[in-house]
């Protein structure tokens, strides 16, 4: 076929060339992020050479955003302009936070749809905003690290956030402009950077104790499929409650009168937390505190750390049993148990695990960096670069999905635990004469009534004929991609009236907010903006071309006649004609023209996969059934 | 082969109630490998949204035979009996009776100082009576003629109430702490 010949340089669907992706861990505490170079995955140290980037953000009045630990410097002196733990505020509105039973030495300001902006010098910042800036710093020591352009990057999330976190966390992506290959879950990406994929088939538990959250997941691997069975954890649990613990006892100890201010209580958490790590190693930690410009000092024991914070653990090895209980196993059966989360190093911790199991852990690899070398293994294969791995990462949905109905009641659609990607459809009635429109109220969780759930979205079908009550029937569908991010579709079947919504959490950014947000963070004029979308449109053209010569290559013979077959290489080399001009929208037309006349070919092939799949053992079946 | 087709043709298995699960668990895997998204994720999107639509139907087929509720429940709806969403349903006042007596031992239960271990027991009577309704559903199916299949979609609703109870009992246990 001459076709194949026209291949041009620089283009991504050349065989050999490596994809430049990474995995990025957008930690509550620190962030990382970690490339596969050489065949083994790493995380990549800034200049200075320090891995972990701390999730700290401080605005400054130029307007400038300083992230790390330089900005932590000042996580006391400059309480209010310097973001610490934003994670915990993503997907979250203005009434979770103040429900967090904490004082954050923040300034909210609240928009129209209830997300916390919070006030600094540098203008209001949304969590999702202060996220993107810590998401730049990582991509850009990527890109000087790795000397390229990155083609994406698996970003993990907890595996209990909701759909309101994980479309934070993504709309973060995009404000920073990088291409999300996948949201994945930290426990999977902590399995995979163990090569417990190597194995042959198993049960893992994952205990995760990270800064603010505390989570648990069980996987099940057979033959490179992770597949996750259950999860669960405490999303206001974390190693930052065990430093609270002992900062409280701290400040008993040091005789602490003066009113808690931001800055005394950043203060107690950072002592509490140094003398939390020396106590991983040692029996006695000195902690010495600036108090009204007098220095007090306090010595603390392990045992008595330990005894502070002897609640908090055995409240994890609960949920440990929960989670292996609604997994449908029992604790014999977990043949392997990951620990990650910087808080997994204090001793207690270890030993309660341990003896739960009756297994030794697995704590090699560090535990602040093994979630980010598992991401970066996934990248690495999402990005086409081993096409010959079998490994494939399954997850769950971890929260319920449902609607309100009559009575400020949860219908549930779509249950916790159920395998994504996923769709599935519930029929609905109207309830009065003649009425015309109906209210879609989505929420995510496993309570009953209403106002125990996260309200995700609303939205209103309208344009319903008038009919009695109970006669018309309104079909709507729930459908989950492989990153968890729901969207929601409504119609009325006699009709065929039609409303859909990408679910937008109520807390989240509307999609107006990120598009200028994106443009006030472009610095360059208006017509770089054009070079950009112009550069866009090409990459996917030349994404389709590359896939659709190299499917032609595979099956085009066996699947396409030959009419159909020069169709299709005509229309090729139309889109190649457009592609090598200047207009980037007559390019992204006849990307979409192209895709839809290959629509077809697309399905054949996916069917004859599917045969494929499933030959050997399981061809009489299909036989006998059909 | 397309994705309206019924779920055992799709999986390769054959269409009884008595299923293997450990075969299921084979086809879903080999399938998964095939038509996950993430083996699409640097083509384009149009082969991206493909798969998903693929993986959710196979999700779909997976959840709903790997489930013994659910799989009675898509057995008769091929045979054009509806148990999913029927409005209202006929049952024996005995059976009635029976439901609200352990509705009423469930509240009892929640009520004692620590209830973990009586909890546990009472799930494991539930769990004892659910396998009973499969395997008198399994006997009524088999069986095939109209009667029979009637039977089997009375004892199905006999599941329904016993699968919601269990819920029950598991939300219960969850909120302990």
């Amino acid at each position: 076929m001459a076709l194949l010949q026209i291949a041009e340089p620089g283009q991504s669907s050349l065989p050999h060339q490596h994809r430049l992706a990474v995995g990025i861990d957008l930690g509550t505490t620190n962030s990382l992020v970690a490339s596969v170079r050489s065949g083994e995955s790493t995380t990549l140290p800034d200049h200075d050479g320090r891995h972990l980037l701390p999730s700290v953000v401080r605005y400054v009045e130029s307007g400038d955003a300083i992230v790390g630990s330089s900005a932590r410097e000042f996580a006391s002196s400059d309480a209010y302009n310097t973001i610490v733990s934003v994670k915990r505020l993503m997907g979250r509105g203005i009434k979770d936070v103040a429900a967090f039973g904490e004082v954050l030495p923040y300034e909210f300001e609240e928009d129209q749809g209830g997300m916390p902006f919070i006030k600094t010098v540098a203008g209001s910042k949304s969590p999702v905003e202060v996220s993107a800036d810590i998401l730049r710093v990582l991509v850009k020591r990527a890109e000087d690290t790795l000397q390229g352009e990155l083609v994406g990057a698996v970003i993990t999330v907890p595996a209990y956030f909701d759909d309101a976190q994980r479309q934070a966390t993504k709309d973060a992506a995009i404000l920073a402009n990088i291409k999300v290959l996948r949201l994945l879950s930290e426990p999977t990406a902590a399995a995979v950077a163990y090569g417990l994929d190597q194995k042959d088939e198993g049960v893992i538990l994952v205990y995760d104790l990270g800064g603010g959250t505390f989570d648990v997941s069980v996987l099940r691997l057979n033959k490179g499929v992770f597949e996750v069975l259950a999860t669960g954890g405490d999303s206001a649990l974390g190693g930052d409650d065990l430093d609270r613990a002992l900062a409280e006892w701290l400040a008993i100890q040091a005789d602490v009168t003066m009113t808690m201010t931001a800055s005394l209580s950043r203060q107690l958490m950072e002592q509490a937390r140094e003398a939390k790590e020396q106590l991983t190693s040692s029996d006695q930690a000195w902690v010495n505190l600036q108090l009204a410009g007098k220095e007090v000092s306090v010595t603390v024991s392990r045992s008595q750390f330990e005894e502070l914070v002897s609640k908090l653990v055995d409240k994890t090895v609960r949920a440990c049993k929960r989670v292996v209980r609604d997994a449908g196993i029992a604790l014999d059966d977990v043949n392997d148990i990951v620990m990650v989360g910087g808080s997994t190093r204090v001793p207690l911790v270890r030993e309660r695990v341990a003896s739960l199991f009756g297994r030794p852990l697995h704590v090699d690899i560090d535990p602040d960096r093994v979630v980010a070398i598992g991401a970066a293994i996934q990248a690495d294969v999402l990005a086409g670069n081993k096409p010959d791995s079998e490994m494939l990462l399954l997850d769950v949905i971890p929260l319920s999905l449902g609607l309100e109905t009559m009575g400020g009641l949860v219908e549930k659609v779509i249950h916790r635990n159920t395998a994504i990607p996923v769709a599935r459809a519930q029929e609905f009635t109207t309830y009065q004469d003649g009425q015309t429109a109906m209210a879609v109220h989505i929420l995510q969780g496993e309570r009953e009534l209403v106002e125990d759930c996260r309200s995700l979205a609303r939205f209103v079908l309208q344009g319903i004929p008038s009919m009695v009550a109970g006669a018309a029937k309104i079909r709507v569908t729930f459908q989950v991609d492989a990153d968890g991010l729901l969207s929601v579709e409504a119609k009325e079947l006699s009709t065929g009236v039609e409303s859909s919504i990408q679910v937008k959490p109520s807390y989240g950014l509307s999609d107006t907010q990120i598009a200028e947000m994106l443009k006030a963070s472009y610095s360059s004029a208006e017509e770089d903006k054009q070079k950009r979308l112009l550069r866009e449109q090409k990459v996917d053209a030349d994404r389709l071309i590359g896939a659709l010569e190299q499917a032609m290559l595979t099956d085009g013979q066996a699947l396409l006649t030959e009419g159909e077959r020069s169709s299709l290489e005509t229309e090729i080399l139309v889109l190649k004609g457009v592609r090598n001009g200047s207009n980037a929208r007559e390019i992204e037309l006849g990307v979409e023209h192209l895709a839809k006349a290959s629509d077809e070919f697309a399905s054949r092939r996916m069917d004859l996969n599917i045969q494929r799949a499933l030959q050997g053992h399981s061809i009489q079946e299909i036989e006998e059934i059909t | 082969m397309d994705i309206q087709q019924n779920y055992f043709a799709f999986l390769g298995l054959p269409e009884s109630y008595d299923i293997d699960l450990k075969s299921l668990a084979a086809r879903y895997h080999e399938l998964q490998k095939t038509l996950h998204p993430d083996r699409f994720a640097h083509l384009s999107d149009r082969e991206k949204r493909l798969s998903v639509q693929y993986t959710a139907y196979l999700n779909e087929a997976v959840t709903t035979l790997k489930s013994p509720l659910g799989r009675a429940q898509y057995l008769l709806n091929l045979h054009g009996i509806d148990t999913i969403s029927e409005a209202s349903v006929q049952l024996e006042p005995a059976f009635l009776f029976e439901q609200m007596a352990l509705r009423e031992d469930l509240e009892d239960i929640k009520a004692l100082p620590s209830p973990e271990e009586a909890l546990d027991q009472f799930l494991d009577k539930v769990v004892q009576q659910l396998a009973t309704y499969q395997k008198l559903f399994a006997e009524y199916y088999a069986l095939g003629d109209v009667e029979s299949l009637d039977r089997a979609a009375a004892v199905i609703r006999k599941m329904q109430f016993m699968v919601k109870l269990q819920k029950e009992i598991e939300l219960v246990e969850s909120e302990l702490d």
